[in-house]
């Protein structure tokens, strides 16, 4: 009896007609706003979210509240299945709207799914390397070897000011400082430099501060950590862990950007900034590095050749393209596959695309091992945007040719 | 109509070659912006580049009656690139900033110092080189979007200078005074130049006359080289299309000399000494030299510049104005023959732009839209082809002027675009898949195109209503259910337009949806007419509502086919013209104010009045 107002709200048209212009205000607010917050913090600000608070446009802040897309989404989801459940007819005049709501609904479903399963990582190799491995995008780990056995902690346990004791560890982890973008300088000698972050391992010869958060959509944040090490006999000592020294990519570009001084001295930079940290602790040795949080496979790519090719007397790209050998011991398959823009690999649950190239003409002037770096995404809902978008369209066609016979006809009778 | 037909097949007739065989020049194959072009498409890319329009004006002082000398592009280009001693005098650089005509000391406009104060030549330009590269190196340092009206323009001259540049560079040294006697001369010299280049760097003995000439050859045709002007020199054996300051280098490394080097040295030097049957003659034989081995590039060159000379675009644009005014013009007469006319007018225009269409996809051996040029051409066509059916159907002239006023607007707008270049350009890798071109875009287009024909229809809805007294209720009626239907169609194209969209992104990246700006300005367009479809049928808008929701659809589609562009964020962004910027504010303003007008209460209105009141 009470139900009533309640379905009455859920199912009404003016419901969907509000959530629809709410989320024009927002797609629009949240589109302007990337140009000031990037496409990433756009998207956590607006669109993953429940309620917005503020936001940012053209450089100004605006007071307002908006409801968030998850808010959005869900509302909208809840008037499209108490609308579907209630309002259900069976015959040839609704068929099509039915249809193409009811794809609406696969495709938030999906969109939901796809945002709580899906992870997106990368596979970075020169040619000639394998992996077996990918390198997550956002997420990053702080990882401690000793002998054969390693331990990894996630970055996000990491809290300034926090102190983490972890059971295969003999020592305490105070985090002293933890940024989630950072910078790097080479401490050249001779110059007028600050007094080093701390005495111990790669900070003698770098410089490392907190930057602010990147906010273009193909750049990431490199994020730092400064560390200290407490066993009950005492500190070992401050450290820092950073992700431009435990990732190979990041190393390269630090690499190139001293090339002006000169290769060797660049290369020697490098090989600085790589060298291993080590703590004694318990009478065991322990090697430690910052770098991206790792996806294993049972099966590995062999990066075999990376080309790119510029249309003729122009730099504009024509195709980037990695044939790799894939080896999958437990099925027995070794054979070479093609990746190439528009054409991903999808093999055992995770898809392979092509993304970033060194190779080509530049690479080859410089001196360069040519390199790809594959994107690598597992999304269980892959299919539903194809399943949700064959559906809709199928049912506005259904709808719309339904309309327009009975127009013609009523025309022509006329 | 036969009129209009007469003239636009008047136009397609070549224009024949006098004196020196330029037209035929034009027709010549060669490399530039990664694919095979017309020397005529390069000359016409490129005067718009540096003057805004396809053809060169020599005397720009004199009024259009005075008769003005008015040159093809393909002869510019023959003398920009073969003959500056000529092609320097022309007033080729257009400069509308006061404060950079200023800076290089141009003269203000005079016409009896032959002077109009807009157009300008290198010569006028060139002393003040100097001074424009101090502010030129200053502007660099500026970020674009921070950049005033003065410093684009000189960042935009920089630009023209560097295309003239190339040009001069093509296919001599700009400096060269004699080029063919140049050529044999350092031919000649080759043996001797290596011999001494080579003593001097083992330290011992060596010609230093033969060193000094060989030194400065070579640095000329690097200083050729490096300004990376179009690749002129055909494939020939191993190698391929080339430029001409990289081949000349590649002689004293034992790589002899083309026959197309010295063919293109023989039309230099003929045009150079004005002898017009040498240079036919010179270019009859290059261009059998090039039929056995580049018969696919002489055909494709030839049928761009008949591509070229037919302009089929600005010929429609010039057909839909008149068939909009005959349109108009036929709600107030109420006159069948001038609707009629409008209506064959309109079909003749389609035809033309139609066959402009198909041609450009067939040269570029693409889907119709593959970048903002053509899908403005294509939403222009997408609009006309709503509009006649519309027409076809309710024989009221209204559709008659959408059409002819959606394909002026749209194909002004293209015109305006194609000044930016070469409007085929090449597509990047991630783009150069024909399967989503041709689904993904052309779906999305089509959403754009019938959004427009809705706000259309209510503009007039608005325009016929609030000022004049000739829109019954009934005509309103048919317009609501016009755009009741068109919003139906827009609404179905454009969802699966962006759904495909993701379907791509999720081909190419994973990633089905990424709130990329240009993917939410084409959510947005689907949202509105969800919206605009779902208030009507819960009754919260009516007649009224619907045409003004209608307008507004206008606004939002200017935003997502332009706006976002403007954001200089995410994948889809190409850069964003100031000009552009203040176009696409003016056209929000103008639909806002229509909007304002639809919302005035109807005892306002010119036409319901009566019906109103006697209601």
């Amino acid at each position: 009896m009470r139900i009533k107002p309640i379905v009455d709200f859920f199912t009404s048209l003016k419901l969907t007609a509000t959530l629809l212009a709410f989320a024009i205000v927002l797609v629009f607010v949240g589109t302007l706003a990337q140009a000031d917050e990037g496409l990433y913090g756009a998207q956590a600000h607006y669109f993953k979210q429940w309620l917005v608070i503020g936001a940012h446009v053209f450089g100004h802040k605006i007071p307002l509240i908006l409801p968030g897309g998850y808010l959005l989404g869900t509302l909208l989801l809840v008037n499209l299945v108490a609308t579907h459940v209630y309002r259900f007819e069976f015959g040839m005049k609704k068929l099509g709207i039915q249809l193409a709501h009811a794809g609406i609904i696969v495709l938030l479903v999906g969109q939901l799914a796809t945002d709580m399963l899906a992870r997106e990582m990368q596979m970075h190799f020169a040619e000639g390397e394998t992996r077996n491995y990918s390198d997550s995008d956002t997420q990053y780990e702080l990882n401690f070897v000793s002998g054969d056995t390693g331990t990894a902690i996630s970055y996000k346990l990491l809290k300034a000011g926090d102190a983490l004791r972890i059971d295969s560890l003999p020592f305490t982890i105070v985090v002293k400082a933890a940024w989630k973008n950072s910078d790097v300088n080479f401490r050249a000698p001779m110059m007028q430099n600050s007094p080093p972050l701390t005495t111990n391992g790669i900070a003698v010869n770098f410089d490392f501060k907190p930057a602010e958060d990147v906010k273009a959509m193909d750049q990431r944040n490199v994020p730092t950590a400064v560390l200290e090490f407490t066993t009950a006999a005492g500190s070992l000592g401050t450290w820092v862990a950073s992700d431009w020294a435990g990732d190979a990519s990041l190393v390269e570009s630090v690499r190139n950007s001293y090339a002006p001084m000169g290769m060797a001295m660049a290369q020697k930079i490098a090989t600085q900034l790589v060298a291993p940290q080590t703590i004694e602790a318990d009478g065991k040795k322990f090697t430690f590095m910052l770098r991206p949080a790792r996806v294993r496979y049972p099966f590995s790519l062999t990066l075999l050749k990376a080309s790119h090719t510029v249309y003729p007397g122009t730099d504009i790209p024509k195709d980037f393209r990695s044939r790799v050998l894939l080896n999958n011991p437990q099925s027995g398959e070794k054979r070479e596959v093609e990746i190439s823009m528009n054409h991903p690999l999808r093999y055992g649950g995770y898809t392979y695309y092509q993304y970033q190239m060194d190779a080509g003409q530049s690479a080859q002037m410089a001196g360069r091992v040519p390199t790809s770096v594959l994107q690598v995404v597992r999304n269980p809902s892959w299919l539903t945007p194809y399943i949700g978008c064959g559906m809709v369209g199928l049912g506005l066609i259904i709808q719309f040719m339904y309309h327009l016979t009975g127009f013609v006809s009523k025309r022509k009778t006329k | 109509m036969l009129v209009m037909a007469l003239w636009f097949f008047g136009n397609l007739q070549t224009p024949k070659d006098k004196d020196f065989a330029y037209a035929e020049f034009g027709r010549l194959p060669l490399t530039a912006n990664g694919r095979i072009v017309p020397l005529d498409s390069l000359a016409r890319n490129s005067l718009l580049e540096i003057r805004e329009k396809q053809t060169l004006n020599t005397e720009p002082w004199k009024a259009w009656n005075e008769h003005p000398k008015i040159i093809p592009a393909a002869e510019w280009l023959a003398n920009v690139m073969m003959n500056p001693a000529v092609a320097d005098e022309w007033p080729v650089f257009r400069i509308d900033n006061p404060d950079l005509i200023s800076l290089l000391k141009l003269p203000d406009k005079d016409a009896a110092k032959h002077a109009d104060g807009k157009h300008f030549s290198w010569n006028q330009i060139q002393p003040a080189l100097e001074t424009f590269d101090k502010e030129n190196k200053r502007i660099q340092g500026v970020e674009a979007a921070n950049r005033t009206a003065y410093e684009n323009a000189i960042a935009k001259m920089e630009q023209r200078l560097t295309r003239y540049a190339q040009l001069k560079n093509a296919v001599q040294p700009a400096d060269a005074q004699d080029w063919p006697a140049e050529l044999a001369a350092y031919e000649k010299l080759i043996p001797d130049g290596v011999a001494a280049v080579k003593a001097q760097q083992a330290g011992q003995k060596y010609d230093q006359n033969n060193f000094n000439i060989f030194v400065a050859y070579i640095e000329r045709f690097q200083f050729m080289a490096n300004l990376q002007p179009p690749l002129i020199l055909p494939p020939n054996g191993p190698r391929e299309w080339r430029r001409m300051g990289d081949a000349l280098l590649e002689v004293p490394r034992g790589t002899p000399v083309d026959d197309a080097i010295r063919d293109y040295a023989r039309m230099a030097g003929a045009i150079a000494a004005n002898q017009p049957d040498e240079f036919n003659a010179a270019l009859k034989d290059y261009r059998a030299t090039l039929v056995p081995s580049q018969a696919k590039a002489l055909a494709k060159a030839q049928a761009e510049v008949f591509f070229n000379q037919m302009e089929p675009f600005y010929n429609a644009m010039v057909i839909y104005v008149l068939a909009g005014l005959l349109a108009v013009f036929s709600w107030f007469n109420l006159s069948e023959t001038l609707r009629r006319c409008s209506f064959w007018l309109i079909g003749l225009a389609f035809v033309i732009h139609t066959t402009g269409l198909v041609y450009r996809m067939v040269l570029e051996g693409r889907p119709p839209v593959t970048n903002l040029y053509s899908s403005a051409i294509f939403i222009g066509w997408g609009a006309v082809l709503l509009g006649l059916i519309l027409e076809k159907f309710y024989r009221n002239g209204i559709g008659a002027v959408v059409a002819s006023g959606i394909g002026f607007i749209t194909l002004i707008i293209a015109h305006h675009l194609a000044l930016e270049g070469d409007t085929m350009e090449m597509m990047r890798a991630v783009l150069d898949t024909n399967f989503w071109l041709a689904t993904h875009v052309v779906a999305v287009t089509v959403g754009y195109a019938s959004t427009y024909v809705a706000g259309f229809l209510g503009l007039i809805y608005i325009l016929r209503g609030v000022f004049t007294k000739t829109l019954d209720a009934a005509t309103g009626k048919a317009l609501a259910r016009m755009i009741y239907g068109i919003v139906c169609f827009a609404t179905l194209f454009s969802f699966v337009g962006t759904v495909l969209g993701g379907i791509w992104a999720d081909q190419s990246w994973g990633r089905f949806w990424g709130w990329d700006p240009k993917e939410n300005g084409a959510l947005i367009i689907v949202l509105w007419n969800a919206l605009i479809l779902h208030l009507r049928w819960g009754g919260i808008i009516r007649e009224r509502g619907l045409v003004n929701c209608a307008i507004f659809g206008n606004i939002v589609t200017a935003w997502s086919w332009f706006g976002v562009n403007m954001l200089g964020i995410g994948l889809h962004s190409y850069g964003f013209t100031e000009a552009a910027f203040k176009w696409l504010m003016l056209f929000v303003v103008s639909q806002l104010a229509f909007i304002a007008f639809g919302l005035l209460p109807p005892r306002l209105w010119k036409s319901f009045n009566r019906s109103a009141t006697r209601a």
